[in-house]
């Protein structure tokens, strides 16, 4: 494998990588070939740079799809990376290009917003293990010329967070001004503290634990076991059998957004309100609004999303535990820090409830690491974290703005 | 000057302005119960500190952390104990401790965390408060304790001459003390001092080391 490291754009041009075989034109995902050739930027790592993984694996060769917005500056040091939940992806602050829908977090990123890209140089990266053409579970096994299905390596949020340190690597960065993340996204910020401390000026943890509670991974294993037992699944070979587990993984994400969500917000939104219809229709039938959301998420989900991904993604969160990792004491993990970190939580999530922060906190102050950390009021449960909260962008703004003061960034430019 | 240093009032309260007198250049330095954030800002302005806040209401912790400071969301009573001993130069309690549950151990905790504890409180003893409790037989309601008894977050109240004591009793040095009349004027040190602090101060300000 010659092709190293080597920086491929978008377009029509790409040229093939040697990993690729016939079998990529028939991917599946809605007809497009965005776990090869995705339409971001990607950087593909040949055999000889290959990925040591916590089982002790080498993953070799891969890719990792990424964007960026803004312009890195003389001292690269003004380079911020977001860091993406389960399902998210590297489209940011862009449009997705399976959906057509803007990135995911347009009202956090962007020119002017609270992660100003006219000052910052923000990268994002798909996840390894992801399926928007970062190498994963629905990418082709250069062994078999077929998907890796079950064949892909058990990966953790660390090996993630070790293939985007090889992204930075290859960009040239050596000090991230920020690593930011939100759920999923805030347990590789913590990871990236832990791993790089010297690589990460600042930290932001939103919404997020140092470790997934058994609530979590009961949870995680309903929607494994709904993909799972959907027949369609065919033992983790549905790609080459020519089919989806639809059903299965709709149900996956049915069940995961309702922990997504808060009952205030759900009774809020839906109550008892009834879909297109002024009486019950004494059938299955989507009657409630709340069901007939549920089952568009679903199946929306289904288009964009790689049912394997799902179940290795999901495990990768279910092994996260920095405690235990370090010796059962998580201030372990963050001794020496020098970085900067902000802990976000919100009053209504209950998936990674304010408690888990605080744990977070603890542990930062017992090295004595400087941290800031704040509780936002919020009913929209765990989602607030992507969604319009005002004292949320307040804190980002104010806690990267003294930030960029101290590293010296200068603000952005007028207009 | 980054805009966020100027949405802080110029006017500081002089128990601040005393202690940052007291405060070294370029030292650590964690505010327990550090309210809106003015005497971090001070100290980062004109002392150049490392300071971090510790504050129990999330609308006051989320304006500090807009306004760039590092501070969270905590409890003296129950958080001061995850910090590491001497973990600061200086641990400081302003306005503060009276709010606490356990003053004692609040104490104990800022001279283990701290090389030194900088504690201000009103001073319970001042004239006007015997006077009034005196002569109305009521708890005195003043401009430095303007609530009444049912809504005081201040459940532990003391005297000058009480909080000597308790440094006396859990072996804390008192290296500097100060106390202020009503209107902010710092009171002279000669003298049995303690005594007329006690008496004529609104404001004490006291330095310990263990």
């Amino acid at each position: 494998m010659q092709v190293t490291r080597q920086d491929f754009g978008g377009g029509p041009e790409k040229p093939e990588p040697e990993t690729v075989l016939e079998t990529a034109a028939e991917l599946p995902l809605s007809g497009t070939d965005e776990i090869e050739h995705p339409s971001s930027k990607v950087v593909r790592f040949g055999l000889d740079a290959a990925l040591r993984l916590e089982c002790k694996q080498d993953l070799a060769p891969y890719q990792i799809a990424y964007e960026t917005y803004g312009e890195l500056n003389a001292a690269r040091s003004n380079a911020v990376l977001i860091c993406h939940a389960l399902t998210g992806d590297q489209y940011v602050a862009s449009a997705q290009p399976v959906t057509g829908k803007p990135g995911w977090w347009t009202s956090m990123v962007g020119p002017g917003k609270p992660i100003d890209t006219n000052r910052f140089f923000v990268i994002c990266s798909n996840i390894l293990g992801g399926c928007m053409g970062s190498t994963g579970p629905a990418s082709i096994n250069p062994k078999t010329g077929k998907p890796y299905g079950l064949e892909f390596p058990v990966i953790t949020i660390g090996d993630m967070v070790d293939a985007q340190a090889r992204l930075i690597d290859h960009l040239g960065i050596e000090t991230l001004f920020s690593v930011i993340g939100g759920s999923m996204g805030g347990m590789q910020v913590l990871e990236w503290a832990a791993r790089y401390k010297d690589r990460v000026f600042t930290a932001v943890p939103l919404a997020t634990a140092a470790w997934h509670s058994a609530q979590n991974i009961a949870f995680h294993e309903v929607g494994r076991q709904a993909v799972m037992a959907d027949p369609e699944w065919a033992g983790g070979k549905y790609t080459e059998e020519g089919r989806t587990p639809r059903r299965g993984l709709s149900v996956a994400r049915m069940a995961a957004h309702i922990t997504y969500l808060s009952e205030e917000a759900l009774q809020r939104k839906f109550g008892r309100n009834l879909q297109d219809r002024t009486t019950r229709t004494f059938s299955f039938d989507a009657d409630f609004q709340v069901e007939s959301y549920l089952r568009h998420q679903g199946s929306t989900f289904v288009d964009r999303f790689d049912p394997n991904s799902y179940l290795y993604i999901t495990r990768s969160m279910d092994y996260f535990d920095m405690a235990t990792q370090n010796g059962g004491v998580l201030a372990n993990a963050f001794r020496g820090t020098k970085t900067r970190f902000c802990v976000v939580s919100f009053t209504s999530d209950w998936l990674y409830p304010t408690r888990e922060s605080k744990e977070i906190v603890q542990a930062l102050n017992a090295v004595a690491a400087n941290v800031s950390f704040v509780e936002i009021e919020s009913d929209k449960g765990h989602d607030a974290f992507l969604l319009e909260e005002p004292e949320l962008f307040a804190t980002m703004r104010g806690f990267l703005g003294s930030a960029a003061a101290k590293r010296g960034l200068l603000p952005a430019r007028e207009g | 000057m980054t805009p966020w240093q100027d949405q802080i009032p110029r006017k500081h309260r002089v128990d601040h302005l005393l202690i940052a007198e007291m405060v070294k250049p370029g030292s650590r330095v964690l505010d327990v119960g550090c309210g809106d954030g003015a005497l971090l800002h001070l100290l980062a302005e004109t002392k150049d500190v490392d300071g971090r806040g510790m504050e129990i209401s999330r609308e006051r912790v989320n304006a500090c952390v807009a306004r760039g400071l590092s501070v969270i969301q905590g409890n003296a009573d129950q958080d001061l104990d995850a910090y590491p001993d001497k973990a600061f130069d200086y641990a400081i309690l302003s306005l503060t401790v009276q709010a606490t549950q356990h003053p004692k151990r609040v104490l104990e905790n800022l001279l283990r965390i701290g090389e030194r504890a900088i504690v201000s409180f009103p001073n319970f003893g001042h004239w006007s408060i015997r006077f009034k409790l005196l002569w109305n037989g009521r708890m005195p309601v003043t401009p430095n304790l303007p609530e009444q008894w049912y809504d005081s977050p201040d459940s532990h109240l003391c005297t000058v001459i009480d909080f000597v004591n308790l440094c006396k009793e859990i072996g804390a040095t008192i290296e500097r003390s100060a106390a202020f009349n009503a209107s902010g004027r710092q009171l002279s040190t000669r003298g049995t001092f303690m005594d007329m602090h006690n008496l004529f101060g609104e404001k004490a300000v006291f330095m310990l080391k263990r």
